[in-house]
């Protein structure tokens, strides 16, 4: 208990009747990388305002090192924000951008003038003092709102898609960036992202959302090995989703085959979802497979090969591999017991169904 | 630098109607008319500086910037109460802020004459509470009051357009970064509403220096302002070249106020001119 330094119990809050954030519980380890995933409109940064403090729950208890601070202003909690826009103060030079929080606190001005120092050279902005913020690109502008927050020694710091303006390269020096300094000052960091991948390279642990739940909570690993629902298995990773039956312990039934897998534990026959990852999938020759397909596509992805292929009852599987194979052939599939993930049946609909949800919701809306 | 064509029309326009008028008016001011006949001379100038007008211009200079300051301390919260988010009549409350400058300026001068006058309703008012031996019109207050009250809107106007600019997310960066609301006014809206401060007073000050209806008019002639003053001699005492001359004075003192309000590095805001 004593390592948890936040804590949201039961936390609730909807905005004009919709319910954005529906029941949370989580709690944060300190000196932890935890990262917030989730399509977009998820109400990840309504949880992370809610931290921050310039949102209340609706209900629900959030602690701080096991105290309640529902009610405790931003400017009172030993948190600190890096906003998603920067949020720079345009009248202020990077300098004073950076010293705002130690002059609040009536900091002396040489001690002021040490910790800037030591922070703009921590994010590779020394010498960059007087610059106005509207003179920096993009990414010297997120390098000064990180400074700005660190500087302010907070116990935890809150991220919320910090790197989503950035261009691609940018993005992946700071993520390394990022975890660097994290560990280098040991600080708790919650970060905010819709992007998979970016979770996954940076986090110790990852929560995912979809629509104000969590879905799951675990290391990158365990999410993306075993996922616990279609819902996570889509949106983390490419998957091939399939819905079966486990016949009994270790044995389960789709596309009209049995395989054996590592699951157990649920009923006879319980229906159930199966997730297969594009790279577990082995392409073999016809008699040696347990599904024959059809190659319908082959696309060099740069690394490996993406092969579309349809089975006899029309399912589409899609598989990552180095060796090429023709379209038009006939080949059969190999999967592995540890290639198959089995998942209690959800209805979470996948991020592209709810996607699809919303568009159709704004032409009523329009119509 | 390369002028467009497009700009000849109007630097003919500001020929016709700035330099030329500009002219005329140092023509008259440097002439006079003796017996018929048009002579050369300083002579207006030297009494220009006369102790008398010097009085009047310090007291015009002094009412435009009281009217000035209170118009600010008015405006200043006003502005900050109307551009709140929080505040969702806001914007209503700004039009009837606005709706008053619409109005002519004289009808509105007017109407406060109405309301301060002895049979008036505030006046009604007062003596039905006991309070005699008092003019609320024709009077140096009275004035001011009017300044005030005709000059508000360009007061508000600016601070209100430069408060509502400010990103709503600086005030969340300001709190996290540990400002309480006072000091998150004091960093964070304060300098960022300067250029809307300073454009408030300069469409507030200039004006109010220059205005001679609101003195005429509840001042009564016994509180005169320098705009008054130039009025006076050109229609009441058709003294054209004095008038030009107290014209070219003024003139000179306002473009002098005006680059020193200028002369800040923040361009934002809006100018009058
Ligand atoms: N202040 C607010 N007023 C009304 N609705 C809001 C407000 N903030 C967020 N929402 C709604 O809450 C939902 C979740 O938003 P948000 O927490 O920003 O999601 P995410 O950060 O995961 O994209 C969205 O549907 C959004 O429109
Ligand atoms: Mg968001």
């Amino acid at each position: 208990m004593a390592d948890r330094i936040i804590e949201l119990k039961n936390i609730r809050k909807s905005f004009d009747g919709e319910t954005v954030l529906d029941g949370i519980d989580l709690y944060i380890r300190r000196r932890e990388f935890l990262t917030l995933l989730g399509p977009s409109g998820c109400g990840k940064t309504t949880m992370l305002r809610i931290i921050a403090g310039f949102e209340t729950a609706d209900s629900g208890d959030l602690l701080f090192e096991g105290q309640r601070i529902n009610d405790v202003p931003p400017y009172k909690r030993r948190v600190n924000t890096v906003f998603q826009r920067y949020s720079l103060f345009p009248h202020m030079n990077v300098f004073d951008n950076v010293a705002f929080g130690l002059n609040i606190k009536k900091m002396g001005k040489a001690e002021i003038a040490r910790r800037v120092a030591a922070m703009l050279e921590m994010v590779g902005l020394a010498g960059y003092e007087k610059r106005q913020p509207e003179s920096l690109s993009g990414g010297q502008q997120q390098r000064v709102a990180i400074a700005r927050a660190l500087v302010n020694e907070p116990e935890v710091l809150l991220l919320d898609e910090p790197l989503a303006a950035l261009d691609l390269k940018m993005r992946k020096e700071m993520q390394l960036e990022l975890k660097r300094m994290q560990q280098q000052l040991g600080i708790t960091f919650i970060f905010v992202t819709h992007d998979q991948e970016e979770a996954l390279t940076m986090s110790d642990t990852i929560v995912v959302m979809s629509r104000g739940q969590i879905q799951q909570i675990g290391t990158p690993v365990d999410i993306y090995n075993e996922p616990a629902n279609a819902f996570v298995a889509d949106f983390i990773g490419e998957s091939n989703l399939l819905e079966g039956v486990m016949e009994k312990d270790y044995l389960c039934r789709f596309a009209g085959y049995s395989f054996p897998c590592l699951d157990k534990g649920f009923m006879k026959n319980e229906e159930v979802e199966i997730v297969v990852r594009p790279e577990d999938v082995d392409i073999v020759a016809p008699e040696k497979g347990m599904i024959v397909c059809t190659v319908r596509s082959i696309v060099f992805m740069g690394v490996h090969y993406e092969i579309m292929l349809e089975g006899a009852d029309g399912m589409l599987w899609k598989v990552h591999t180095t060796d090429p194979v023709e379209p038009g052939a006939v080949v059969g599939l190999y999967l592995d017991p540890d290639a198959i993930h089995v998942m209690k049946s959800s209805d979470e609909p996948l991020a592209s169904e709810q996607e699809e949800m919303a568009a159709l919701e704004e032409e009523e809306d329009e119509g | 630098m390369k002028r467009s064509a497009y700009a000849y029309p109007y630097l003919l326009w500001m020929a016709l109607f700035i330099v030329v008028p500009l002219a005329i008016v140092l023509f008259y001011a440097l002439t006079d008319t003796v017996d018929g006949r048009l002579i050369f001379t300083l002579e207006n100038f030297s009494a220009a500086f006369d102790p008398a007008y010097v009085k009047v211009f310090l007291r015009s200079l002094w009412m435009a910037a009281l009217a000035t300051v209170i118009c600010l301390a008015i405006g200043y919260p006003l502005a900050l109460v109307l551009s709140s988010r929080h505040f969702k009549a806001g914007k209503l409350l700004l039009m009837l802020v606005v709706i008053p400058m619409w109005m002519n300026f004289l009808l509105r001068t007017y109407a406060w004459i109405n309301l301060l006058s002895d049979n008036g309703i505030i006046m009604k008012a007062l003596q039905f509470f006991g309070v005699e031996n008092l003019s609320l019109l024709y009077n140096q207050t009275a004035v001011i009051v009017g300044l005030v009250y005709n000059f508000l809107p360009f007061m508000v106007l600016p601070i209100y357009t430069s408060l509502i600019k400010i990103e709503p997310n600086l005030y969340e960066a300001a709190g996290d970064l540990g400002a309480n609301s006072f000091m998150s006014f004091l960093k964070v809206t304060l300098p960022l509403s300067v250029p809307g401060i300073v454009s408030g007073i300069t469409m507030t000050f200039m004006p109010a220096i220059t205005s001679f209806a609101v003195s005429r008019l509840m001042g009564g002639g016994l509180v005169t302002m320098y705009g008054e003053l130039i009025e006076n001699q050109f229609y009441f005492m058709r003294d054209w070249h004095f008038g030009a001359t107290l014209s070219i004075v003024m003139m000179v003192l306002v473009l002098i106020s005006a680059v020193l309000t200028r002369n800040n590095k923040n361009k934002e805001g809006g100018m009058l001119w």
